[in-house]
């Protein structure tokens, strides 16, 4: 609690006490000279009243001096100084009291929320401990740290700025980022990225980019700068409040005078018309509504999940299609040998090594799953260093090993030499034929394997709304059909160049139902999708700045559940708007009904206000509550 | 130049109209005024960044008397 806080509410009780004190008096009758009257009751009212209420008074007539009438203050002053002229100095300084213990419970639950939300992403480092040229340690302000500088992390510590390991070895906990519990291992020569925390281990690491740059400093300002970018409901709510106001205030006018030209009683319409005013305000959505979408982005951090919007926590909670990625988003994105089929009398260690040996110098993602199965299963035997080799293309390779030919690659090479080869139906893999001079050797089956995690994302994607579940892909049409068939994707397209995606997207765009399309990638080729959806969601984005840059929201680590578990919070987010706008709308409209037929009272009033308010926030505040759920 | 200061603002509403009187000031290139984050965030000419602050802080208190910027 703040010291104006606890001063405000010293001040609070203070008038309480003596409110109190003067009520038992009066109505206890002890002093009858003076309640009798109304004058002097009403003067003895006014010190509570005024001791909790100055600064309201005051700053109404700030307000008018300043041309800003029709704030809270001025309403609420008006209302009383109405209560007091039409003889009710006892309400006028009860409803005083009572607003001004709700607005300091409105503010301290504010406070609070603020902080619960701010402590979810409690990353940014306080300090860098920076080596100095004699090998002492001195402490400085991380953006004080220049690229190149030599860091201390001790244990327990936060990584200051995105660096490379110099010395040391240590777990590094990046929870806090990506959501991801178990440690990640930090060797000499690995970067590391600001935020996280050291485990047991002391890393000296060497700064990469300067703290402004860094991850951390990147994702504070992201989770910053997206409750600026405002959600439907929340300008929703802004220009109602810019006319509720108003209108409240013009109907309280006309209520004081017409059925008092009708009826003369003036008294009583010019109390009902004072309840008016007091509910005039629409503090109750114009905090709760943004503290909502607020927790919601802070609700989604803590799991992993920057959203970039409040906008676009709106269009998660609606989404109608899901268009997604293949290679690297819904499967590893490396290929991997996953069989070997030798032919008859050849053991499966011939058909690796002569394969190992043909693919030897090539950088091709095929090349290299085939290196690293030898590498893996006969670990004790030389690296293989190849010779001379002819690269056929769109057929395969032959290599030269002595006076020996070896032939690797698909059916046509086998083919056009005159290779007696069996072909193997397998429609998910990539086949390589090997064959050493007319001799075949056998199939290697190559693919990429599926996420693990990655159909029951697809489910979970399903349960939460999203009608349909799209799958592009640059690979063959019977590649992406394995893969679709195995997840349970809805449709698939295959053989698409990086600019059919964006068409492709374009045309899924205009046969949406409701609600909206989103595209998972991986940020890096995909951008121009991931701006073209409407809301792109890049996988992976702890350290890749393109990643970060295209995408409205960045799944920090690379788990798909990410995706459904954001949407779930997207749609409590939504729901819990809803519901504050529901209930402060249909209470203030109770009230106002009430107040006008004379049966509320300024009480009622005010709990219609403050008390609103305060439900709202708290009702708010219930998006931090949820577990976890990935 | 960019600056970023803690500030206190007591409700969202006020803070978008802090935040519109600031931007009318002379000399600002762009302002924030965040309810959520109670962050106040100036971008001004470089040469007088100090008079634009004190005059947004002025502004700012007219139009919200409980309006604080912490230097």
């Amino acid at each position: 609690m703040s010291t104006k806080l606890k001063k405000e509410l010293r001040r609070i009780i203070c008038a309480l006490i003596i409110f109190l004190v003067i009520l038992v008096i009066h109505k206890a009758n002890l002093m009858p000279f003076i309640f009798d009257r109304r004058w002097p009751a009403t003067a003895v009212y006014l010190v509570p009243y005024l001791i909790a209420g100055y600064d309201v008074i005051c700053k109404a007539f700030l307000g008018i001096i300043h041309g800003q009438m029709l704030d809270e203050s001025f309403l609420m002053t008006i209302a009383s100084i109405g209560a007091i002229v039409t003889g009710e100095a006892e309400e006028a300084a009860a409803v005083m009291l009572f607003y001004q213990i709700g607005e300091w419970f409105q503010r301290y639950a504010v406070g609070q929320s603020r902080k619960s939300i701010s402590d979810l992403m409690d990353i940014a480092p306080d300090y860098a401990n920076l080596e100095l040229e004699d090998g002492s340690v001195e402490e400085v302000d991380p953006e004080d740290v220049e690229i190149g500088s030599v860091l201390v992390v001790k244990p327990g510590e936060k990584i200051p700025i995105d660096g490379t390991v110099l010395s040391g070895e240590s777990m590094i906990n990046t929870a806090a980022l990506t959501g991801e519990s178990v440690p990640r291992s930090a060797h000499e020569g690995d970067q590391v990225i600001s935020g996280c925390i050291n485990g047991d281990g002391l890393l000296r690491i060497r700064a990469e980019k300067v703290y402004e740059d860094s991850t951390v400093a990147r994702i504070l300002e992201l989770v910053e700068n997206a409750t600026e970018k405002k959600s439907h409901t929340e300008n929703f709510i802004t220009r109602f409040a810019r006319v509720y106001t108003p209108a409240v205030v013009i109907a309280a006018v006309l209520l004081a005078v017409i059925p008092s030209l009708i009826t003369g009683s003036w008294i009583t319409w010019i109390y009902r018309a004072c309840t008016f005013l007091v509910i005039s305000c629409p503090c109750a959505l114009v905090i709760s509504i943004p503290l909502a979408f607020f927790a919601g982005i802070g609700a989604a951090s803590k799991s992993g999940v920057l959203v970039k919007g409040s906008n676009y926590l709106e269009l998660l909670a609606d989404l109608d299609t899901l268009v997604s990625d293949k290679t690297g988003t819904l499967t590893e994105g490396n290929f991997a040998v996953s069989e070997i089929i030798p032919a008859d009398g050849v053991s499966p260690e011939a058909v690796l090594r002569d394969a190992a040996l043909a693919e030897g110098m090539s950088t091709h993602p095929i090349a290299v799953s085939i290196r690293d199965a030898w590498e893996d299963r006969y670990p004790d035997h030389d690296v293989l260093s190849n010779t001379d080799v002819e690269n056929v293309p769109g057929q395969g390779l032959i290599a030269k090993e002595g006076n020996e030919l070896i032939f690797v690659g698909n059916g046509r090479l086998m083919e056009n030499h005159a290779i007696p080869y069996r072909p193997v139906r397998d429609s998910a893999a990539t086949i390589c034929y090997v064959a050493r001079n007319g001799d075949y050797l056998g199939p290697i089956l190559i693919q990429d394997r599926v996420k693990n995690d990655a159909k029951g994302a697809i489910r979970a994607l399903k349960e939460n709304g999203v009608r349909r579940v799209v799958m592009l892909t640059g690979d063959h049409e019977n590649v992406g059909r394995a893969v679709a068939e195995q997840l349970g994707v809805d449709e698939f397209y295959a053989e698409m160049l990086p600019q059919d995606k964006v068409e492709k997207l374009e045309e899924l765009l205009t046969q949406k139902e409701n609600g909206y399309l989103g595209f998972i990638g991986d940020g890096i080729n995909d951008a121009p999708s991931l701006s073209r959806a409407d809301v792109g969601i890049a996988m992976g984005g702890v350290g890749s700045d393109a990643a970060i840059e295209a995408a409205d929201v960045v799944i920090m680590d690379d788990s798909l559940p990410r995706i459904p578990a954001v949407i779930a919070i997207a749609r409590r987010t939504i729901r819990i708007a809803r519901q504050n706008i529901v209930f402060a709308l249909g209470v203030k409209a109770l009230i106002l009904i009430l107040g006008a037929l004379g049966i509320a009272g300024m009480w009622a009033a005010v709990f219609a206000d403050v008390g609103v308010a305060v439900l709202c926030i708290l009702n708010s505040m219930r998006l931090l509550l949820h577990k976890k759920t990935i | 130049m960019k600056k970023k200061y803690k500030c206190e603002i007591d409700c969202a509403n006020c803070a978008a109209k802090v935040q519109e009187a600031i931007l009318k000031i002379d000399g600002v290139q762009d302002a924030s005024v965040n309810f959520m984050t109670q962050k106040f965030k100036l971008e001004a000419d470089d040469d007088c960044f100090d008079e634009i602050l004190k005059e947004a802080v002025r502004v700012g208190k007219r139009i919200e008397p409980d309006f604080e910027v912490e230097f």
